[in-house]
């Protein structure tokens, strides 16, 4: 039994905290959120070269660092402190993801690419009518000639604007909601046939809605098995999972710091607000809901590599608490903010609103209760 | 004990939802359902065609023009209005300080402020809240200084909810720096096109200009736009209070949340079914469901007491609480139906005519920033910690 952290990863938490409090304040948050482009790409060259932490999570015969989830959740701990928009979730952790466990012809030089910064990932899974259902599938790719022709929908795409590839599930055999006839391709983001509508989320990033029509990918586009992908694609998702527990941590860390220093500072009837039983057991209670996120993300970040049922167990349990905590920490710092916690002016408001949009992201806590239902009470256990 | 309506009563039902049904403006119809930002003449449509029928101002006394209505007939009302899901009246003038001036006003006062406020052509603003001066409304910091007919007001107000449209404020100012926290207050009503004074946005959560910052610099203010007696003016702001937390539980409203909620997730499939067959989420609405049940017999008891001739207590910080908290609920049962479609921010993007890749279903837009903006509910009007202790004091002696 060992919490610690290794020296090197002690290291990596180290530079991305310094870089989030140097260079990614409020304001310069602010700045990117309402900028044309909505992201700072100077800044993913940064994080390449100087910072060097795209390649944190790869091994080291990969051009990586040698680490692997645990590295990933630091660094997406200390993102979410700084509500870093930049796409490490979707580039490292989901691209490499797949390209790691799923390989293919092209995965060796495009770990490569997203090592150096070069390469940029979204994940379009969803589908308009799936919901949080991985398997629920209408895209389609269809063999033609030696490759592939895919044909479909996919919804809410975040980080699409900002992506040189896709990472597109599709079906290619079976009914549309079977585990079988799933197969993953990466897709140039500018590949002929490929319509985008780009718009920003609410919680200060960008997604597309993306029309695929007819579009043309070589079979070395395959990532995984043809027809057998649901399974890399629902291992990749538990660790995307895993790692946006860890950038809700972070962020729940800082909303309850800020709340816990507001309520110091606030006067009202002649003493701190804080001074009230009923607020000090709100913030005790934000405190516990926090250091049990952490336990569980913890838990799920060591379970990613078991098997499938320990995974899934793990990962939807943790992604419960961190929803709920979500929710219960976000509304409590609003409320002990009073009206200045519901304005665009202060940090609280946005934490809120990103902790808001992690509830849902890769399924909620009812959905997640459900899959924990299921693979420990169900058939499956 | 009887639940029924009277026969007088389901006759008055039926004539007001007649009349909202012929007369409710078409192109105000549903634009709560999708949580629009309404403007002014939005506002002020609906206003102007209640007031010309004289309904405008149901609680409002016959000699004020209101219509007569007992509360039970008031009720009615508001529920046929939610149902038919109008546009609310702006409860500034019609619900807060109409009453404050018919009750405290001079005939003059009376005069020249009532019929502009029932037909709509003024519109005001409720200055209270302060920086310093929140949950404490009486540590307000507002001077008024008198000088000669006239003082002189300096200070800043805050959340003052539109107060870019407003023509007068109300508002409370210090006139004795020298009395304690409730006393040394009065109430002014303010012309807010008054030189000296600043109105500065204060954009919230999901983006909305609803509420601002009012700055006021060496104000003149008339001293017969006082009501009621210098440094008493807590005494209005006290009765004002009692008539904002009256009607606050937004029980009809809330019906019509729980309606929209079961039409979404009738529409949001889940693995090929309706969402609303999903057991956890038909449990939550159901719950939802008996807390709204609960809380609507409640105020059915508070204002069967009401037509019993006794006034709204400290009981009335109960229906806040439980309203809003159900309000709360209602938003974000909304966001998780919405699914994905919670995530895109429709703000300053909305044009028309981009039909090839809609995103996502009309219902769905506006369920985060809607989600975000009713927080407010349990901070306004008295925080519900604020109510909680009042109930606490009040109802248990505690």
């Amino acid at each position: 039994m060992d919490f610690n952290f290794t020296d090197e990863q002690n290291m990596l938490r180290d530079t991305v905290a310094k870089f989030v409090q140097q260079q990614y304040d409020f304001d310069t948050r602010r700045a990117i959120v309402k900028s044309e482009a909505g992201w700072r790409p100077d800044y993913w060259k940064v994080m390449a070269e100087e910072l060097g932490i795209l390649g944190a999570p790869f091994s080291e015969d990969q051009g990586g660092l040698g680490g692997g989830p645990v590295d990933n959740m630091i660094v997406m701990e200390e993102f979410g402190k700084g509500l870093v928009i930049e796409p490490y979730l979707g580039t490292v952790v989901i691209g490499g993801g797949f390209l790691k466990h799923g390989g293919g012809a092209q995965a060796g030089d495009l770990i490569a690419s997203i090592i150096g910064g070069e390469a940029t990932f979204a994940f379009a899974y969803a589908e308009p009518q799936g919901r949080y259902n991985l398997a629920d599938l209408t895209t389609t790719a269809t063999k033609d000639g030696a490759g592939y022709s895919i044909n479909g929908r996919k919804a809410v795409v975040v980080g699409a604007p900002w992506a040189s590839h896709l990472i597109v599930t599709t079906r290619t055999a079976g009914g549309q909601r079977d585990r079988a006839g799933v197969t993953v391709f990466v897709v140039p983001a500018d590949a002929a046939g490929i319509t985008r509508r780009d718009y920003p989320t609410v919680d200060g990033l960008r997604a597309s809605e993306i029309q695929f029509d007819n579009v043309k990918v070589g079979a070395d586009a395959v990532i995984g098995t043809v027809d057998q992908g649901l399974d890399l694609v629902e291992l990749v998702t538990d660790e995307a999972i895993a790692a946006l527990c860890a950038e809700a941590v972070g962020a729940m860390r800082k909303i309850h710091e800020t709340t816990i220093d507001y309520a110091r500072q606030r006067k009202q009837f002649g003493v701190p607000i804080s001074s009230f039983q009923v607020l000090q057991h709100r913030m005790v209670d934000m405190f516990m809901n926090v250091e049990q996120s952490v336990s569980m993300t913890y838990m799920a970040t060591l379970k990613l590599d078991e098997s499938n049922v320990e995974r899934t167990k793990a990962v939807s349990a943790a992604k419960v608490q961190i929803g709920k905590a979500c929710r219960f920490v976000g509304q409590a710092a609003i409320q002990i903010h009073g009206g200045m916690g519901m304005t665009d002016e202060l940090a609280v408001g946005h934490y809120f609103k990103r902790a808001t949009m992690i509830e849902g992201l890769f399924g909620s806590v009812d959905h997640h209760l459900r899959r924990y239902e299921t693979f420990s009470l169900g058939d499956a256990a | 004990m009887n639940l029924d309506f009277s026969p007088e009563d389901l006759a008055f039902k039926a004539e007001v939802r007649a009349f909202i049904a012929e007369n409710y403006p078409a192109h105000l119809r549903d634009v709560q359902d999708e949580g629009e930002e309404l403007g002014k003449e939005d506002f002020l449509a609906w206003h102007r065609i209640l007031a010309k029928k004289g309904w405008v101002n149901p609680a409002w006394p016959t000699e004020y023009g209101g219509p007569g209505w007992t509360s039970v007939q008031r009720y009615i009302w508001s529920e046929e209005c939610a149902l038919a899901d109008t546009v609310p009246i702006l409860p500034f003038g019609i619900n807060m300080v109409g009453p404050v001036i018919y009750t405290f006003g001079t005939p003059e006062q009376k005069a020249k402020f009532l019929p502009p406020t029932l037909t709509g052509d003024i519109w005001w603003c409720q200055g209270y809240s302060e920086p310093g001066a929140g949950s404490d409304l009486a540590n307000l910091r507002t001077k008024a200084v008198r000088d000669g007919d006239h003082y002189i007001v300096n200070g800043q107000k805050t959340w003052t909810t539109m107060a870019q449209h407003a023509d007068w404020g109300f508002f409370l100012v210090r006139t004795d720096p020298d009395a304690k926290a409730q006393e040394g207050i009065s109430f002014l009503l303010i012309d807010m096109k008054s030189p000296g004074i600043t109105v500065r946005p204060i954009i919230t959560l999901g983006g909305e200009h609803e509420v601002n910052e009012v700055w006021l610099e060496n104000v003149r203010v008339p001293v017969e736009n006082r009501i009621f007696h210098e440094n008493k003016g807590w005494t209005c702001a006290k009765f004002l209070l009692a008539h904002e937390r009256s009607g606050i539980a937004g029980v009809a409203r809330s019906k019509r949340g729980v309606d929209r909620i079961k039409s979404i997730a009738r529409t949001e499939s889940q693995d090929g079914q309706p969402l609303i067959k999903d057991s956890f989420f038909k449990r939550k609405i159901a719950e939802l469901e008996i807390d709204l049940l609960a809380l609507e017999y409640t105020e059915l008891r508070t204002l069967a007491a009401e037509n019993a001739g006794k006034g709204p207590g400290p009981e009335s910080s109960l229906l806040k609480v439980k309203g809003t908290e159900i309000q709360q609920r209602i938003t974000e049962l909304a966001l998780e139906a919405a699914g994905h479609y919670g995530m895109p921010y429709f703000r300053g993007f909305g044009e028309a005519g981009h039909n090839a890749l809609a995103i996502g279903p009309d219902y769905a837009h506006r369920t985060a920033p809607t989600y975000f903006n009713v927080r407010k509910t349990s901070i306004y009007g008295g925080s519900n910690e604020i109510q909680r202790n009042i109930i606490s004091k009040m109802v248990l002696g505690l």
